[in-house]
């Protein structure tokens, strides 16, 4: 008994957004992290596209449409010239011990997918074994999160999160209403110049996108 | 139960390899002549390279011990071995029973220790330096090796690779997403242990950045000969091993003649396809510290763990 | 063929053979040759007999035999079952070896005299094979603390030492905690019925308690065994021992205390429960792990092979946890494939690691030498000692066709072919715990390596080291006996499954059958599953090393000429400039740089007389013993209160007891 080939290429492409989801964890480069978060978006893309064509349901298409110009297309594009100006191109980060971090990260997905266990099994889609993939990734981001110490690979760690959210949309309930979709799209972007801006304003003031910087601002 | 046209195409098996061994890395060196805008020495070098070594005296340092000579043969047995457990051409292997993918890890460890041993034998400075990195590389990347093995063995039921092969390459086209970790994980351990860049750089003149070059360094001769041959099977073993996880389509199910032949254009596009993207790697990539080398392999690792993980998610 | 009778009373005269032998060497404390001429190679041959009458056991039904000895209506309860023979076989057959060796092994003028010795010796292993057959609580406590207090003065033989002083204090104490836990155990496990074992199979426990006497079994069988947290009088006690006594330790009494562990866990408690097998697979894992890592930074090579034992326990009750999961959940096949990787590494262990020990006896009667950075490049001096020990480096490296390599083996194919575990936790355990041990059995390669190098390869790093003599005649056979055990154990692996067979067949009720294909070929489940052939890997191997030697012998010349060793062109050459066993270690120092508690001391480049130090110690000591010790301390304070020095103060209280007793009576 094997799964319906769409199955099996959505089951591939959540694998894949999972591995790119460890390898911005364990990547130090700016660049390549801003790199590797185009190609999750990517994968989004392609897997939305396929439940898309495999259920029939239209509104996945615009959607599908949506990630692939906003995560594909404008936001590393926005990061990428972000960190032109910024000057950080360079950067690297001081991550402290990779397969340590690696073996945090492989233990929430193992926490991911238990809490997922009932919920997948409530869901009636073809997708609903990813939604534990989806929970990893939303876990891992907010870990590439928490181990960095520069603001934007900060940011990223955000927005890699968002996309395990909608992934996660995806794979329990075939996505959300539009409208919401559109609202997230929007919030995402709105929010990416809000940081924009933030970020000179904090080197400016710092003279360094550390955040470690900003420890000072609490009362004393 | 072994029959002698079985044993006849065995050994033909193991004397292809030896025989493909050298032109695979041949082939490697020249990509990456070719990629780095080189002329290259062409792809028969190594073979007269072998033929070289071959023809020269040995000369031994005064304080090696037999074991110091018996390394060469002991190394170039388990490659000889190796070669015979990995379908190559086709998974009719009278062997393969003698030995299963956990089994294959053990005759790359027993080597590695040897080599490691032989090297600590003379008692010099680079040697042991050579032998204490190359055990460092080893630690992890054999179970990482394993972890890979044991993802592909998971999704077969089998841990024989004759079986693996012929389960992947008969039963109809499934997609394992486990695989697609395992496959990065392997790259990675592959390209540590037949020292290559990142981990190691085997053209390199600078010893201290030495590890698999450093513990041959007191070997010379026909014992040198034995042991760069040694490494070239492990390159075409490893590049087979690659073959048969990963893209075993092709690869003749059962013994039949007409299977073996197409199997045979099959493996060399499929090698040559291998060697280049090895090259590549090796181009586009610069050598790491070699204390970034146990972060390498400890993603590596993690990453097969993730492999055997994720074949339980979402394949069981 | 002997019944079963007679098997279990032959033991019982090759253990009375050995007090007499004891006794003997009381007699002529100082007569060197007698001790080692006679009574040591008579004790051999008698640890012969022993394992062939245990051999014989195996197959047979299990025999009971009351002892009128001991107290009163308390007599001694034996019993001769395939569990007990098989552990009973393994303390044979290693003691032979062991025993062949000590009779070259003993000096004068080292510590207690080897009269002595020989009276500790005997009674150690008589009680070891006692408590083997022990089928009462009583006898079973009296036997383990005969062992505990014999192996306590074989450890502080050199007592003069203020060290060997403290580091038998300490195993005396771990001992004794444990033995304690062992003995609640039991008061728990007995019921109302008398402490007889047949009592205990009959008492259903309710699920609480039988968690608890899990527990308490647990605890106390692993302070013996070397579980972590209760390693740390482990890796002080087994240096400190002569090298035979450090030998018998690892390999036999280790094994007693995983023998006590399946006894309770599969023969007393008919229970199991899948969590209990996690605990044990966790703390396995994490012994091992632990082990290993440790052992590859030590720099005396007796403390280096201690760690290691911690490790391959650690592999051991891996293998229990996994069938207690396995037999919990009902898999019987798997169980049995389960327990027989975990008793093969049994025997494994017990005869690498004694060989091994061994030769680092003959090397340090040559030498006078336990640091490793003190020795080197012995194969050219001790070639018998170290072409032995180098069969049992790559038999506990776990490399192929040596034993080591099969338990493994083994254990990795319980792993792999773990079914759909009902437990979604448990399942992805599984994998998990298959890659540490995976990473264990892998760093086990790079501490044999550093072993090896550093003992016996490369320059010697000490001037004297030149006039090393290589071992006498008896401490070559003796190594020899374990060395062909450890190729025999790994080249014919189905018919040692066979003889696993009868003991899995009755804790278990079913066996794993592993010869359906043949002697030659290993496969527990299926042909098509997995299968390994170890003679055919040898045969492979050493046909290829034979065509090729000929071959380039016979088309090229084989002309070879020595030269200085070349070393890209290094002129001077010391064997200082080698590898130190601290240099070695470097790499798992930096890496697994947590798990220590480093102290080091640099040279800057400018010092004239540079200065190196690292000291590497346990955390587990400092976080878990120390403040242990500083709570006990505390306590005994306040109960010293009670000590006044006035006798009548102590009649007072002596009368209060009384007092109470006799209310309570009423």
């Amino acid at each position: 008994m094997h799964l319906p080939l769409a199955s099996q290429i959505i089951n591939l492409l959540a694998a894949i957004l999972l591995l790119l989801s460890f390898a911005m964890l364990t990547q130090r480069r700016i660049l390549s992290l801003i790199n590797l978060f185009a190609m999750q978006g990517l994968a989004l893309t392609l897997s939305t596209l396929v439940v898309a064509y495999s259920t029939g349901q239209h509104h996945l298409y615009y959607s599908a449409a949506l990630t692939f110009a906003l995560k594909v297309l404008i936001l590393p594009w926005v990061l990428h010239r972000l960190i032109r100006k910024l000057n950080v191109k360079w950067d690297v980060e001081t991550l402290i011990n990779i397969p340590a971090t690696m073996l945090v990260g492989i233990v929430l997905v193992i926490l991911a997918f238990n809490v997922a266990l009932p919920i997948s099994q409530l869901a009636g889609t073809i997708t609903k074994s990813t939604l534990g993939i989806a929970l990893a990734c939303v876990l891992l981001a907010f870990l590439t999160m928490i181990t960095r110490s520069k603001a934007v690979p900060q940011v990223i760690g955000f927005l890699a999160m968002e996309n395990g959210l909608f992934f996660a949309a995806t794979s329990a309930t075939y996505g959300m209403p539009m409208v919401v979709e559109f609202g997230i799209a929007l919030d995402v972007l709105v929010g990416m110049v809000i940081l924009g801006v933030f970020f000179f304003q904090i080197r400016e003031r710092f003279d360094s996108l550390d955040i470690s910087h900003l420890e000072k601002l609490k009362e004393e | 139960m072994i029959s002698w046209s079985g044993l006849v195409a065995q050994l033909t098996e193991i004397l292809l390899a030896v025989l493909l061994a050298p032109i695979l890395l041949g082939w490697v060196n020249q990509c990456r002549a070719w990629l780095q805008n080189k002329s290259g020495p062409g792809i028969l070098q190594p073979y007269r390279t072998l033929r070289k070594l071959f023809e020269k005296e040995a000369v031994l340092a005064h304080g090696a011990s037999p074991l110091f000579r018996a390394t060469p043969y002991v190394l170039f047995a388990c490659m000889c071995l190796a070669a015979a457990i990995v379908p190559i051409l086709g998974t009719d292997l009278p062997f393969s029973p003698a030995a299963d993918a956990i089994a294959l890890v053990g005759i790359f460890a027993l080597a590695r220790v040897f080599i490691s041993l032989a090297a600590m034998d003379i008692g010099t400075a680079f040697g042991s330096l050579g032998a204490r990195r190359e055990m460092m590389v080893g630690f992890l990347a054999e179970p990482a090796l394993l972890m890979t093995l044991f993802t592909a063995s998971l999704i077969s039921q089998s841990t024989s690779l004759a079986t693996i092969v012929q389960h992947r390459a008969q039963a109809e086209f499934v997609i394992y997403p486990s695989l697609a970790f395992a496959g990065i994980a392997f790259t990675m351990v592959s390209l540590a242990e037949n020292a290559r860049i990142p981990v190691d750089n085997p053209t390199t003149h600078l010893e201290l950045t030495m590890i698999h070059e450093a513990m041959v360094l007191e070997y010379s001769g026909r014992h040198l000969a034995l042991i760069e041959l040694s490494s070239a099977l492990k390159l075409f073993v490893y590049s087979c091993i690659g073959i048969a996880l990963f893209f075993p389509f092709g690869i003749a199910a059962g013994g039949d003649s007409v299977g073996l032949m197409l199997a045979l254009p099959a493996l060399v596009a499929k090698l040559a396809v291998g060697g280049f993207a090895m090259a590549l790697i090796e181009t586009l990539s610069a050598k790491m510290r070699i204390f970034r080398a146990p972060e390498f392999l400890g993603t590596a690792f993690l990453l097969a763990v993730l492999a055997m993980l994720i074949h339980f998610l979402l394949e069981a | 063929m002997p019944g079963p009778g007679s098997a279990l009373t032959l033991i019982l005269g090759v253990i009375l053979l050995w007090l007499l032998l004891g006794l003997a060497g009381v007699f002529f404390p100082r007569n060197l040759h007698l001790v080692s001429r006679v009574l040591f190679p008579v004790g051999a041959l008698g640890a012969l007999a022993l394992a062939a009458a245990a051999l014989n056991a195996l197959g047979q039904s299990t025999h009971s035999l009351i002892l009128p000895l001991g107290l009163p209506d308390l007599p001694f309860h034996l019993r001769l079952d395939p569990l007990s023979a098989f552990f009973l076989l393994l303390l044979g057959a290693v003691t032979a070896g062991i025993s062949v060796f000590a009779a070259g092994y003993f000096r004068k003028g080292e510590g207690t005299p080897p009269g002595l010795q020989c009276l500790y010796y005997h009674v150690f292993i008589a009680s070891m094979a006692l408590v083997l057959l022990a089928d009462d609580a009583y006898a079973f406590m009296v036997f383990w603390e005969t062992m505990a207090l014999s192996s306590y003065f074989l450890v502080t033989s050199d007592h003069t030492k203020p060290e060997i002083r403290r580091a038998g204090f300490l195993y005396l104490l771990i001992a004794h905690v444990g033995a304690i836990s062992i003995l609640l155990c039991f008061g728990l496990l007995h019921g109302s019925g008398d402490y007889t074992f047949d009592n205990m199979r009959s008492v259903q426990l309710a699920p609480f308690w039988a968690t608890v006497a899990f527990g308490l079994a647990l605890f106390g069988f692993g302070a013996k065994a070397g579980m972590l947290p209760l390693h740390v009088w482990l890796p002080e006690a087994h240096p400190a021992a002569p090298s035979p006594v450090s030998a018998l330790m690892s390999a036999v009494m280790l094994k007693t205390a995983i023998y006590g562990l399946l006894r309770v866990l599969f023969d007393l408690l008919h229970v199991q429960v899948w969590w209990w097998g996690v605990a044990i697979l966790v703390l396995g894992i994490a012994s091992a792990l632990y082990g290993v890592v440790f052992s590859a930074v030590q720099s005396d090579m007796k403390r280096l092979l201690a760690y290691s034992s911690i490790e391959n326990i650690g592999f051991i009750l891996v293998g229990m946890g996994l069938t207690v999961i396995f037999q919990s959940y009902g898999m019987h096949s798997l169980a049995a494939l389960a327990l027989t990787a975990t008793l093969y590494h049994c025997i494994n262990h017990a005869y690498f690691k004694s060989l091994l020990f061994l030769a680092t006896g003959s090397v340090l009667h040559a030498t006078h030498e336990r640091a490793l950075g003190k020795l080197g490049g012995l194969i050219h001096r001790m070639p018998w000692v170290a072409w032995l020990a180098l069969i049992g480096t790559l038999a506990i490296a776990g490399l192929p066709p040596l034993n080591g390599f099969v338990s493994e083996w083994l254990l990795l194919q319980a792993f792999l072919f773990t079914p759909n575990l009902p437990h979604p936790y448990l399942n992805m355990l599984v994998p998990v715990a298959a890659a540490a041990v995976a990473l264990a059995a892998a760093l086990a390669g790079y501490v044999m390596v550093k072993f090896y190098g550093v003992v016996f390869l490369g320059q010697p790093r000490e001037e004297h080291l030149a006039e090393a003599k290589d071992a006498g005649i008896w401490e070559r056979a003796g190594l020899i006996w374990l060395a062909a055990g450890c190729i025999a154990l790994g080249v014919a692996p189905v018919a040692v499954i066979g003889v696993i067979d009868s003991v899995t067949g009755h804790l278990l009720g079913r066996t794993l059958g592993a010869s359906a294909t043949g002697w030659m070929f290993l496969t527990p489940i299926s042909a098509g599953r997995a299968s390994y052939a170890p003679f055919l890997f040898l045969l492979v191997i050493l046909a290829v090393w034979l065509a090729t030697w000929l071959a380039v012998r016979y088309y090229y010349h084989a002309g070879v000429r020595r030269a200085p060793p070349w070393d890209c062109g290094f002129p001077a050459q010391t064997a200082r400039m080698q590898d130190s066993a601290e240099g070695f270690g470097q790499p798992i120092r930096q890496v697994f740089e947590p798990f220590f508690r480093m102290n080091r001391e640099l040279p800057t480049p400018f010092d004239a007389a540079p200065r190196y130090r690292v000291s590497v110690e346990d955390h587990l000591w400092y976080w878990l013993y120390l403040p242990l010790a500083k709570v006990t301390d505390a306590l005994t304070r306040v109960v010293t209160r009670l000590q006044r020095g006035r006798i009548s103060v102590y009649l007072m209280y002596s009368f209060a007891t009384l007092l109470v007793l006799l209310l309570f009576v009423q």
